[in-house]
């Protein structure tokens, strides 16, 4: 360091494009260790409950009544690891962008890419393409284990059963939304306590409590909340109070959507 | 080149910057000087929009920093707030940053050279002692090759070899025709490198003018003078904007408002002997000091007397 530093001129001077933001931003997602951990956590969460759910479930199975037999979902036990691994990429989805504000990076990223807006774009686009690309699969192998597992009590459900492939490939778009929800929501809250309390909050206090109102307006209502709207993707059974698959997913999309849109409007207006 | 017309920055109801209008020129070093919370860091913030201003305009290179299509090769920023995840290494967080415009990965290679990080380059950022961060810092600022530089505190946690690369580095960089704009608190190191001073206070600019001219006014043109016929100089000194002060009893005489030629003209043509004639620099310091006495924000309590 002690030598006159000289610096070589560029050769070429680039312009900031879309395409460009989001190759930086699949270098930012793969240079931390949270993001290795956190879809570790997911494919581990998303095949091995279902494998162990499956295990158990055929164990018991012979003592079960028979209503409970007429009952069983094969289809939701193998899956039921998504419940656990949503946790994970929700948890991501928003330390993809409140870590940002908590190590000082972001005066880095809105200093290279001023416009602002090309960032949030290029995180959601990778963010969501990462997890497609590893919890689509993990779904399913997800299935696929489980089933086997169960096949060995002959209760097992085809892939071709109508509904299935729906069912199993949605849940891993479904956790491609869940994801895109806590990014938003982190965008928002610029905090990471503050943004994972907020998804969790939205996701998983919210529809409990809305036991406390009256039967009539909590059945109306507690369709349209975000979770039970994502998870009609992941049902065949249509007899529920839920909303029809693509309805459910939409709805949840237009949820995202909605949460990243007001980020994105934030993120113009707010100093960094 | 950067220019400001009247930026002004409101927090809730602290106004950090107070109409603020000034020009940074390519091809010489710019210090930008203030005590501590006077506005700098604010105003670099406001300079690459990362803060919106609540009245007044700045540009870079004649546009607003968000219109350049190239940012990274237009400014060079080391902010004083660290701006690196803790998490991710010195070479992947240079790597993201080049990849927003198109720089080559071979650049990100020469810098982390140019800086001396090349033994750490893949460790993580957040292991960093405070001059390992400055030089990612100053690594990132040079990234996009950019035409101005500007750098908040840049000597903060160098060591010495490390303060004396830097001013080699900055003087470097104007001397290829590259604004730079280098804050700092302390006039000493500002004196050593910059050409030319902006000085503020409170949000305020105090002084823009040539390091040169601030050193010269700073000093006042204060003269001492020595001569065993000192009661005569005296006489012979005095005038309407002249000031003279005699030391002590020893023939030593402060004078104020004369150049030392002027006085030793005067003396020879009266034929007075004088053993001594230096013109004083009041220390750059001392004039910093002078200047924003009343514009410090937060000043110590002088320790009260107790008779």
């Amino acid at each position: 360091m002690s030598t006159v530093p000289t610096i070589a001129p560029l050769p070429h001077v680039g312009k900031v494009t879309q395409a460009r933001v989001a190759l930086s931003e699949w270098t930012k997602l793969r240079s931390v260790r949270s993001t290795r951990w956190s879809f570790f956590a997911a494919v581990v969460f998303a095949i091995g409950i279902a494998a162990l759910a499956c295990t158990v479930v055929a164990h018991h199975y012979p003592q079960m009544d028979p209503r409970e037999q007429a009952n069983f979902d094969a289809l939701g036990v193998s899956l039921a690891g998504v419940q656990l691994a949503q946790l994970a990429i929700g948890v991501l989805g928003v330390l993809v962008i409140t870590a940002e504000y908590s190590t000082g990076m972001i005066r880095a990223s809105m200093t290279a890419v001023p416009k602002r807006l090309p960032v949030l774009w290029g995180k959601a686009m990778v963010f969501a393409g990462v997890t497609a690309a590893l919890m689509i699969p993990a779904a399913l192998i997800a299935f696929f284990v489980g089933q086997a597992i169960l096949s060995r009590h002959g209760i097992d459900i085809a892939f071709t059963h109508p509904g299935v492939p729906r069912a199993v490939i949605g849940a891993g778009l479904y956790l491609v939304v869940v994801g895109l929800f806590a990014l938003g929501l982190g965008a928002i809250v610029r905090n990471t306590a503050g943004g994972i309390a907020l998804f969790a909050g939205i996701m998983f206090v919210i529809p409990p409590l809305m036991n406390v109102l009256p039967a009539s307006w909590n059945n109306a209502a507690s369709p349209y909340l975000p979770l039970a709207a994502g998870e009609a993707i992941m049902s065949i059974d249509s007899s529920g109070n839920n909303l029809s698959p693509w309805v459910g997913l939409g709805l949840f999309v237009l949820y995202a959507l909605a949460a990243i849109a007001v980020a994105a409007v934030l993120l113009l207006r707010r100093d960094t | 080149m950067i220019e400001a017309q009247g930026l002004t920055k409101d927090y809730g109801d602290k106004r950090a910057v107070d109409g603020l209008t000034f020009t940074v020129k390519p091809g010489i070093v710019t210090g930008f000087l203030g005590p501590n919370g006077s506005g700098k860091s604010t105003t670099m913030r406001l300079i690459l929009e990362l803060d919106a201003p609540t009245a007044g305009d700045v540009t870079v290179n004649g546009k607003h920093y968000r219109d350049h299509t190239a940012p990274l090769h237009e400014v060079g920023a080391l902010l004083e707030a660290r701006s690196v995840h803790t998490g991710r290494s010195a070479y992947n967080h240079l790597l993201a940053l080049a990849q927003t415009q198109g720089i080559p990965r071979s650049r990100v290679d020469d810098l982390i050279d140019l800086v001396g990080l090349h033994e750490v380059a893949k460790k993580r950022a957040g292991q960093f002692s405070l001059g390992m961060g400055q030089r990612l810092g100053i690594a990132t600022a040079l990234l996009g090759d950019p035409s101005t530089v500007m750098l908040d505190e840049p000597v903060n946690g160098l060591d010495p070899e490390g303060i004396l690369w830097m001013r080699h580095l900055l003087k470097g960089l104007a001397k290829e025709g590259r604004t730079v704009f280098v804050s700092s608190h302390l006039m000493s190191e500002m004196a050593l490198t910059a050409d030319h001073l902006i000085v503020i206070g409170r949000g305020k600019v105090i002084a823009d003018t040539s390091t040169e001219d601030f050193v010269a006014q700073a000093s006042g043109s204060l003269v001492r003078v020595r001569s065993p016929q000192a009661a005569r100089l005296a006489e012979l000194l005095a005038g309407p904007d002249v000031t003279v002060t005699a030391v002590d009893g020893d023939g030593l005489l402060d004078v104020k408002g004369l150049k030392p030629a002027q006085i030793g003209d005067l003396a020879a043509g009266n034929g007075i002997a004088l053993h001594e004639l230096t013109p004083q620099q009041a220390s750059l310091e001392d004039a910093f000091m002078e200047l924003t006495r009343e514009d410090v924000e937060f000043k110590a309590i002088e320790p009260a007397v107790v008779a």
